[in-house]
């Protein structure tokens, strides 16, 4: 049982989100029942639903997640994945035009890399402005997002724009470049690499003492510092960078693992499910796991009940939402409790 | 039209609804509560007025309506994040996810049997008897709709609000340090809801706005990011209505510079000009020119 | 003639600490009452609950003659009272002017500004137009100096036109000659028929400018009556129970070594407790902390490793309050517990219950939060946790505020024994008493200026020592 509580609330926030959603649709006139067979049936229904189209949307929110779950560990409240995860997929798509000629592996790893110091450098500005000028990464990280739509917008009508210049895109990315794919399925190596770092970031928080550093910063920077000589800024810079940087790795798979192009709008919005993500799962990357497998169901799910029912793909969103607000709401009661007894 | 009378008239068109909303986000930031919901609040505003005009066939309808409706999810946000004390950033982004997933499930079946969706009353612009002939920018500052010079009044009565009264003292002092505010007396999340339920109206008549002086129709998710948009006109307007009135236009002016290049055909990137006022915004934020600072228990939990 | 306030038998208790037990308190038109008593005493919390801050769990509040229900402070100022807190409260952003309407609850109050002729008869008045000498209304609190806070925080205080004024350890800050003029200006203020209660644990403070006196120890009234016959050593007894008088402080007299610290002036042999004396922030913060390392140090600085600080905040320096108590031990001894950049958290934890036994920290786990022990207990084991790397060098700042007596005497021991195991230990407390008691030898810190102070002493000399530093 004790293994099992910290999934209670998880499920109950999913269990009272679908229960809203299914009142929400049936109160406006919808067919309840049917769009939840739909969403099933588009998450979960069959190999091609699950393989093709949940999983190749939990990477992104996993990557991401696993980010986001270092970031707020330490404290820093990165908001602007959705950037980040955009120049990413710019940097790596830049990369995959130069390296159609190289071995596979090379390329990949070139593309990859490149995505993720796209992301690095365009968290950077934020970290900077955090420690010369005490500007909250909240704000900055926002604002940093629209000037990345602004920059991929830039991209494929200017330098990145397919040869013959006729749609806001890219020239698709040459093969060599391209991560490689589960035959028959759109699933690619990406989720490989997903589950082998959540692990390891699992390993690091329990067991490191880079792990223990981060969580100490983001419970009190002044202890921190004060008992524990650790340098509060640099750890929150570290931090902040290396979920600018899974952000970044994100975009870059997104192009070489299921676009295989550049355009604007690429993500659904995977920087902000991301936050969700993350919260539900406490930070534990295990948790993110599986917390990004269901959001990536629901997103799946999403189109599935737009084609069926003729639900508006948006109205997951009422889910995530309601997921998300139970997570605050389990949380804050806990803080609120500490600081009764700390009274 | 002389294309650079048409240049102003559409910026500030565009800028109209982003000053209410960020007008809303003003006073709510004031009070130390960011707020992203704002942009949840707009796209409730935004269906509501498309929803009541249609069927009433009068704007100001529309207009009201959008009111409540902004008013509702902004108090929706409160209850979380001032009541139950939850991140006012996250749980502003869950509110407006929810308002996403809710007006666009409404409006498929408000729309449902119609075809080609909703008809949409519209503000025609309201000529200003006078000023409007005056040769040069009467024809671009003074032909717009009645919204539009509201948002400018709005602004005004903001500042004054804010700098000339009681209230807007108190306001600001819950925003800076809420133990000062609670020790003259002021009861702090009240104050607090207050100001972000009256932002969430602002951002629904900016939604409205859109919708009726600009757009004409309701689609899914069709303030794509102004509300979040408004978040940075606060900064760069420095938590000053005014400020915030004068941001809007450089905003506004940055995204009719697109249109204004692609009329003339030029091949100038454009997008330049779209980060230009976010890049400003991070300049204001680090104080390098001026004093510009958040108000100091700006997103705490109190 | 009529009490202007009148509290009976006031009890309030916080957790498991009683901070009240039956209070009473009467304070008479025109006299300056001084609250006496030791931190944690219970001065702050019952005049907390005279302003209607704090809800008392029994007894009775009476304002001239009529008993009266504080639902806040609101109520409180509508019958006249004001207080003057312990921290600053005006808004930093705000200008004077904007505190002073925000104070008064109206802008453009006449609070705002001077009052326009000072010699008028008004007691208000004068009270204000003297403590407005200096202030411009224009000026941003943020930018005004520290006796500037404190005039503006009475201004505050008075805008609501108070006849009774609560003041918590107002002179606290101030300079010597500030708490002067602010005294003098109380005194005034009274003799026109205003009220003053003065809360502070300067027994001078109090026999200068009060005409009565009520001391408190452990949230009970010890004492209360007028402070013409008194002294010093009749209110320090009073203050510190029977026993503890002043001059009674214990001679140490340890073998002392070598030299373990050279800092500014400050000199701390190994084996020898060396008290720091000053008045809060006369620059002894940063000196202990330069000790410590937690500021960076000066390049002349010696100080030998290993150097353990105790920090005079338990829960936001000393602990991580939502960490376990092992986690806690691991953040104060990272070096130790790491291996290649792994923790090794079994080591740890058995190493933290170790601790627990052997410094006697009552705690239900090793895996507990450290927000669930008490403070005394918090404190006990940030010793165990500093101890344990047998530091040549022991810094601590306020080692025992806040707890009950006999964590105290337990901190005390062990800081003694620290010293005895041939450790150079410097102790700092805002409480002159414990640096007497624990201290083999004291140094007075005055304006960042570090000053001897001589064998023979006595607590007068030395406390003019710290008020107008040498000669």
């Amino acid at each position: 049982m004790r293994y099992l509580r910290p999934l209670l609330v998880p499920i109950a926030a999913v269990l009272a989100g679908l229960l809203l959603l299914m009142l929400g649709l049936a109160v406006l006139g919808y067919d309840a029942p049917l769009a939840l067979g739909a969403l099933w049936r588009g998450a979960f229904g069959s190999w091609y639903a699950f393989g093709s189209a949940t999983l190749v949307r939990a990477v992104p929110l996993i990557l991401i997640g696993l980010g986001l779950a270092v970031a707020f560990r330490a404290g820093g409240l990165n908001i602007g994945a959705e950037g980040q995860f955009t120049v990413g997929a710019v940097g790596a798509t830049w990369m995959a035009m130069q390296v159609g000629g190289w071995p596979g592996p090379v390329a990949i790893v070139a593309v990859a890399l490149t995505g993720c110091l796209a992301g690095v450098i365009w968290i950077a500005v934020p970290i900077w402005l955090r420690l010369r000028f005490g500007v909250l990464e909240v704000i900055s990280t926002l604002l940093l997002n629209f000037v990345a739509e602004a920059v991929v917008s830039f991209m494929v009508h200017g330098p990145l724009q397919e040869a013959s210049r006729i749609y806001p895109q890219s020239d698709p990315i040459p093969a060599a470049a391209r991560l490689p794919v589960l035959p028959g399925s759109r699933l690619h190596l990406g989720l490989l690499v997903v589950l082998v770092l959540g692990l390891i970031f699992w390993i690091l928080f329990t067991r490191s003492a880079w792990g223990f550093r981060l969580r100490a910063v983001g419970e009190s920077p002044r202890a921190s510092w004060v008992s524990g000589r650790i340098d509060a800024p640099r750890v929150l810079a570290l931090a902040l960078a290396i979920s600018g940087g899974l952000a970044g790795l994100a975009g870059a798979f997104e192009v070489s693992g299921v676009t295989y192009a550049l355009y604007a709008n690429l993500s659904p919005g995977y920087g902000f499910t991301a936050i969700a993500v993350a919260l539900i799962a406490r930070l534990h990357p295990l948790g993110v796991i599986v917390a990004g497998l269901g959001f990536g169901a629901l997103e799946a799910g999403a189109a599935g009940m737009q084609r069926e029912a003729g639900v508006p793909a948006v109205a997951v969103y009422v889910v995530q939402a309601v997921i998300i607000v139970v997570a605050l709401l389990s949380v804050s009661r806990a803080r609120l409790l500490r600081a009764d007894a700390g009274g | 039209m002389d294309p650079i009378i048409g240049f102003v008239a559409a910026a500030i068109r565009i800028a109209t609804p982003l000053t209410w909303a960020a007008l809303g986000e003003v006073l709510a930031e004031r009070a130390g509560v960011i707020n992203l919901s704002v942009e949840g609040a707009m796209l409730a505003g935004c269906l509501a007025a498309a929803l009541v005009a249609s069927s009433t066939g009068d704007p100001w309808a529309g207009v009201a309506a959008a009111m409540l409706a902004g008013g509702a999810v902004a108090a929706a946000f409160a209850a979380i994040a001032i009541w139950a004390r939850t991140d006012q950033i996250i749980a502003g982004t869950a509110v407006t996810l929810a308002s996403i997933g809710l007006t666009g499930m409404w409006y498929r079946q408000a729309a449902h049997g119609t075809t080609g969706g909703l008809s949409v009353p519209t503000f025609s612009p309201a000529n200003v008897p006078g000023l409007e002939a005056i040769p040069g920018l009467g024809p671009a500052l003074f032909r717009q709709p009645w919204l539009t010079y509201l948002a400018m009044l709005a602004a005004l009565g903001m500042a004054w609000y804010l700098f000339r009264t009681t209230s807007g003292l108190r306001l600001r002092a819950v925003g800076e340090l809420a133990s000062a505010a609670r020790a003259a007396g002021v009861a702090v999340r009240w104050r607090q809801t207050a100001a972000v339920i009256i932002g969430g109206v602002f951002a629904g008549i900016g939604g409205a706005t859109l919708v009726l002086a600009q757009v004409g129709a309701f689609t899914e998710r069709m303030t794509a990011g102004r509300g979040f948009i408004a978040i940075a006109i606060v900064v760069l307007g420095r938590w000053h209505p005014l400020g915030a009135l004068v941001a809007a236009g450089c905003f506004g002016a940055a995204t009719a510079l697109q249109f204004a290049f692609q009329a003339m055909g030029l091949a100038v990137p454009y997008q330049v000009f779209l980060m230009l006022p976010y890049l400003l915004a991070l300049v204001a934020l680090t104080g390098v020119v001026g004093r510009a600072r958040a108000p100091a228990g700006l997103g705490r939990s109190v | 003639m009529t009490p202007v306030l009148e509290l009976a038998g006031i009890g309030k208790r916080y957790g498991s600490v009683q901070a009240l037990d039956g209070a009473d308190f009467v304070l008479a038109p025109g006299e300056i009452h001084a609250l006496l008593g030791e931190n944690g005493a219970g001065k702050s919390t019952l005049m907390q609950i005279a302003f209607g801050l704090v809800m008392p769990d029994s007894g009775t509040i009476r304002i001239r003659g009529e008993t009266v229900r504080l639902a806040g402070p609101r109520d409180a100022k509508a019958r006249g009272l004001g207080m003057v807190h312990q921290h600053f409260t005006s808004v930093p952003a705000m200008t004077v002017r904007e505190n002073l309407w925000l104070a008064a609850g109206q802008v453009r109050h006449p609070v705002g500004s001077p009052p326009a002729s000072a010699s008028t008869s008004d007691r208000l008045d004068r009270t204000r137009a003297r403590l407005w000498q200096g202030l411009d209304p224009a000026v941003r609190a943020e930018d005004l100096g520290v006796g500037g806070k404190q005039r503006l925080e009475i201004l505050q205080a008075l805008a609501t036109d108070a006849s009774v004024l609560l003041l918590d350890e107002p002179t606290g800050l101030l300079t010597h000659e500030e708490s002067t003029e602010l005294l003098q200006l109380l005194r005034e203020f009274a003799d026109q028929g205003g009220a003053v209660v003065l809360i502070t644990h300067k027994l001078a403070e109090a026999l200068a400018v009060a005409d009565r006196v009520t001391v408190l120890r452990r949230g009970e009234v010890v004492w209360s009556g007028a402070v013409a016959e008194q002294t010093a050593s009749t209110l320090a007894a009073a203050m510190l129970g029977s026993g503890a008088g002043l001059e009674e402080r214990s001679e140490v007299s340890a073998q002392t070594g070598d030299i373990v610290v050279q800092v500014s002036g400050v000199a701390v042999r190994a084996g020898e407790i060396v008290g720091v004396a000053a008045v809060e922030g006369n620059g002894e913060w940063e000196l202990l902390r330069r000790i410590a390392g937690v500021v960076p140090r000066a390049a002349a600085d010696v100080v030998m490793p290993p150097v353990a600080f105790i920090p005079g905040d338990r829960t936001t320096e000393g602990l991580i309050p939502g960490f376990s108590l092992t986690e806690n031990l691991v953040l104060g001894q990272l070096g130790r517990w790491t291996r290649r950049g792994w923790i090794d958290w079994r080591g740890a934890a058995e190493r933290t219950e170790y601790l627990l036994g052997a410094h006697d920290v009552r705690a239900p786990g090793a895996d507990v939060p450290a927000r669930t022990l008490s403070g005394g207990n918090q404190q006990k084991l940030i010793l165990a946790r500093a101890l344990d790397l047998a530091p040549r060098v022991v810094v601590a700042e306020n080692p025992t505020r806040g707890l009950d007596f006999q964590a105290a005497a337990a901190v005390h021991a062990r800081l003694r024994s620290a010293a005895a195991e041939g450790a150079g230990v410097l102790v700092y407390s805002t409480d002159l008493d414990e640096v007497l008691e624990l201290a083999s030898r004291i140094v007075v810190v005055h304006r960042g200026v570090v000053l001897p102070v001589p064998e023979a002493t006595t607590r007068e000399q030395l406390g003019r020592l710290m008020l107008e530093g040498a000669g």
